[in-house]
């Protein structure tokens, strides 16, 4: 694990790059933990002040110190992304390990309702449950719902995988000396799917914290919780970018460009790992 | 012939499956909400007026006639699925009695010209950079397309059409930034008239492209470089077949395939970005509509806005999907 991890960072400057970005993102998010101050409460330093040595990132509109809102928000996010991602991970493993393994009936009825999953445009329906629920819709009842539409896609990889697992050797081995199908997918499949499983782990994160900023900008989410996307529905509400207040907007921006970017290098940089050719390539072998 | 009919039914069996799910998952979010659409409609009808008690008595009778709620669950699901396949989603709130069917179909018109052009845009362009880039693996030109369409992929939709909004509309306002049209041209087929439809697209549109491209590519090259190495390749290059023959008929064409299962696949995702475009561009299709309606507590509109979707996306998928063959003669051979 620790000799992959050195070779990724020698070898692959986009996981170099990717690992800095993330790290910077963490380790800020991070502080959030020792805030001096609560970050939903609102007019607690002098509203619209430019970023100075007192107030690092400014201060917005509503009297908040954006330095430590911007934190608590990232916090709340990556935290959401990551429930979102370990929810949706354990469907898709079960999903494509048991259609993969299994095959015949069950892999047909699964890849089934895998398809009518992939179909369903999510967006009106993510709106409908806002719509229904209004304030009741909290973060996690969303990450539930967001982990209910982002496990197709994994699934079907992990399934191609295990269908190349059923016939290996190994697997009939298991299969005679009396291993339990349950006990065959967990401790002899299982390991060779977790590179997969890392890799759309980053682009499930970036998939649903983009949901979460595209339906809270629309105020379709609880606006008093600080998000990434939050921070820009308050900002829009208040005319930052007119008003001239621009250090509301460009450095939340380039924060989640920060992010975005990172969980996007390490996603492709670990794809580029898990395929043995471009692996070479790369180190010159 | 058989092996296409009987994909060409698999198909359909999946589309009708999708309309099916999405629309029963939709009854049973509103079914299971803890609001009452009567309840909700009174609010908003006496927020307004000053009503005498009768009339909301009777107007509380009649929305619940309209809403059919109050009956069993079945009797609901089943007066759901007759009405909807009637056409019939009641009456929009927001500009009563408008049926909220009707604003549905004409915001359509701009929604489906700004995702089908921006979809075959970016699939073509994204498509042939990726494929060139593939197998010219050495050019500058390509390499630094990838590195600017890679850096924006990741980010979120909303994001890029922030950034675009912010410089075309305060730093270089060259084109318009809002509405469908010019306010001073009237909607009827004359040329000012498309002329302007087409200038107000073209920041919309070009948000959507910009997004778009980085998938496309990436898969693109990553499948034709893959190509490029297999047996055949090289022998017809030995065998002196012609370079763009070779790229277009050989190389292309097989890494197209994926390419359009994955067409058919993101269509949905496409979709959704769409509805965000209009609200930033402020664009008169069915995106502006749902989120209007959402925040007007438009019942039927939320409703009707959203079946048309689900249905709209299975369809267009189920189209992608009957391309499939002209590409892939296995599919034909199956």
């Amino acid at each position: 694990m620790f000799a992959v991890f050195r070779d990724l960072i020698r070898y692959n400057t986009e996981f170099a790059i990717g690992l800095v970005l993330v790290g910077i993102v963490v380790i800020f998010a991070g502080l959030s933990f020792f805030s001096p101050i609560d970050p939903t409460l609102i007019y607690m330093a002098i509203p619209d002040q430019p970023p100075s040595a007192q107030y690092w990132f400014g201060t917005n509109s509503r009297g908040q110190e954006l330095f430590w809102q911007l934190s608590a928000a990232f916090k709340n996010s990556l935290i959401f992304g990551i429930t979102v991602a370990v929810l949706s991970r354990i469907i898709s493993i079960t999903v494509g390990l048991a259609a993969g393994y299994l095959g015949g009936w069950v892999d047909r009825v699964l890849m089934f309702i895998n398809d009518i999953f992939v179909s369903v445009p999510i967006f009106p329906i993510l709106v409908l449950f806002y719509f229904v629920l209004r304030n009741n819709m909290d973060s996690f009842t969303m990450a539930l719902i967001l982990a209910c539409f982002g496990w197709p896609f994994d699934a079907r990889l992990i399934r191609s995988v295990a269908l190349g697992l059923k016939h290996r050797e190994f697997t009939r081995h298991a299969v005679f000396a009396g291993m339990s199908t349950r006990k065959v997918l967990l401790e002899e499949h299982l390991p060779y799917v977790m590179p997969i499983v890392f890799s759309t782990f980053m682009n499930n994160m970036l998939w649903s914290i983009g949901m979460e900023v595209t339906l809270a900008v629309l105020g379709f989410t609880n606006i008093n919780n600080p998000t990434i996307g939050t921070v820009l529905y308050w900002a829009n509400s208040h005319s930052a970018m007119v008003v001239g207040v621009w250090w509301w907007i460009v450095i939340p921006v380039i924060l989640i460009v920060m992010t975005f970017l990172g969980l996007f290098l390490l996603a492709v940089s670990m794809n580029e790992y898990i395929d043995p050719r471009s692996r070479l390539r790369r180190m010159g072998a | 012939m058989q092996g296409y009919l009987y994909f060409v039914a698999k198909r359909a069996l999946l589309m009708l499956a999708v309309i099916f799910f999405g629309v029963s998952a939709m009854f049973l979010v509103t079914y299971l909400s803890p609001i009452d659409p009567v309840e909700q409609v009174l609010g908003r009808l006496s927020a307004r007026s000053n009503l005498s008690p009768e009339a909301i008595a009777s107007t509380r009778e009649a929305l619940t006639a309209m809403f059919g709620t109050g009956q069993p669950m079945l009797t609901q699901y089943y007066n759901f699925w007759t009405r909807l396949l009637q056409g019939d989603l009641g009456a929009s709130l927001m500009a009563f009695p408008t049926p909220a069917m009707e604003l549905v179909m004409r915001g359509m018109p701009w929604t489906l010209g700004l995702l089908l052009t921006s979809t075959v845009i970016t699939f073509i362009v994204g498509n042939l950079m990726g494929g060139l880039a593939g197998y010219f693996q050495n050019n500058r030109f390509f390499k630094a397309f990838g590195i600017v369409t890679m850096g924006l992929q990741p980010i979120p939709y909303y994001i890029v059409a922030f950034i675009i909004l912010i410089i075309f509309g305060f730093l270089w306002p060259v084109l318009p930034i809002s509405g469908g049209f010019g306010m001073d041209v009237r909607p009827a087929w004359t040329m000012p008239f498309v002329l302007s439809v087409l200038q107000h697209s073209l920041l919309p549109a070009f948000s959507l492209v910009l997004v778009g491209l980085g998938g496309w590519f990436i898969g693109m090259r990553a499948l034709v470089s893959n190509i490029v190495t297999e047996d055949y390749v090289t022998y017809a290059e030995l065998a002196g077949v012609k370079r763009d023959t070779i790229v277009g008929s050989y190389v292309m064409r097989n890494a197209l395939v994926p390419q359009v299962t994955a067409l058919a696949m993101v269509i949905g995702g496409v979709f959704s970005g769409t509805i965000i475009t209009e609200q930033v561009f402020n664009y008169p299709g069915i995106g502006s509509l749902l989120i209007d309606a959402v925040n007007a507590g438009d019942y039927s509109t939320v409703l009707a806005v959203c079946t048309v979707s689900i249905t709209a996306v299975a369809f267009a998928i189920f189209i992608v999907d009957l391309l499939h063959p002209l590409l892939d003669p296995r599919v034909r051979a199956e």
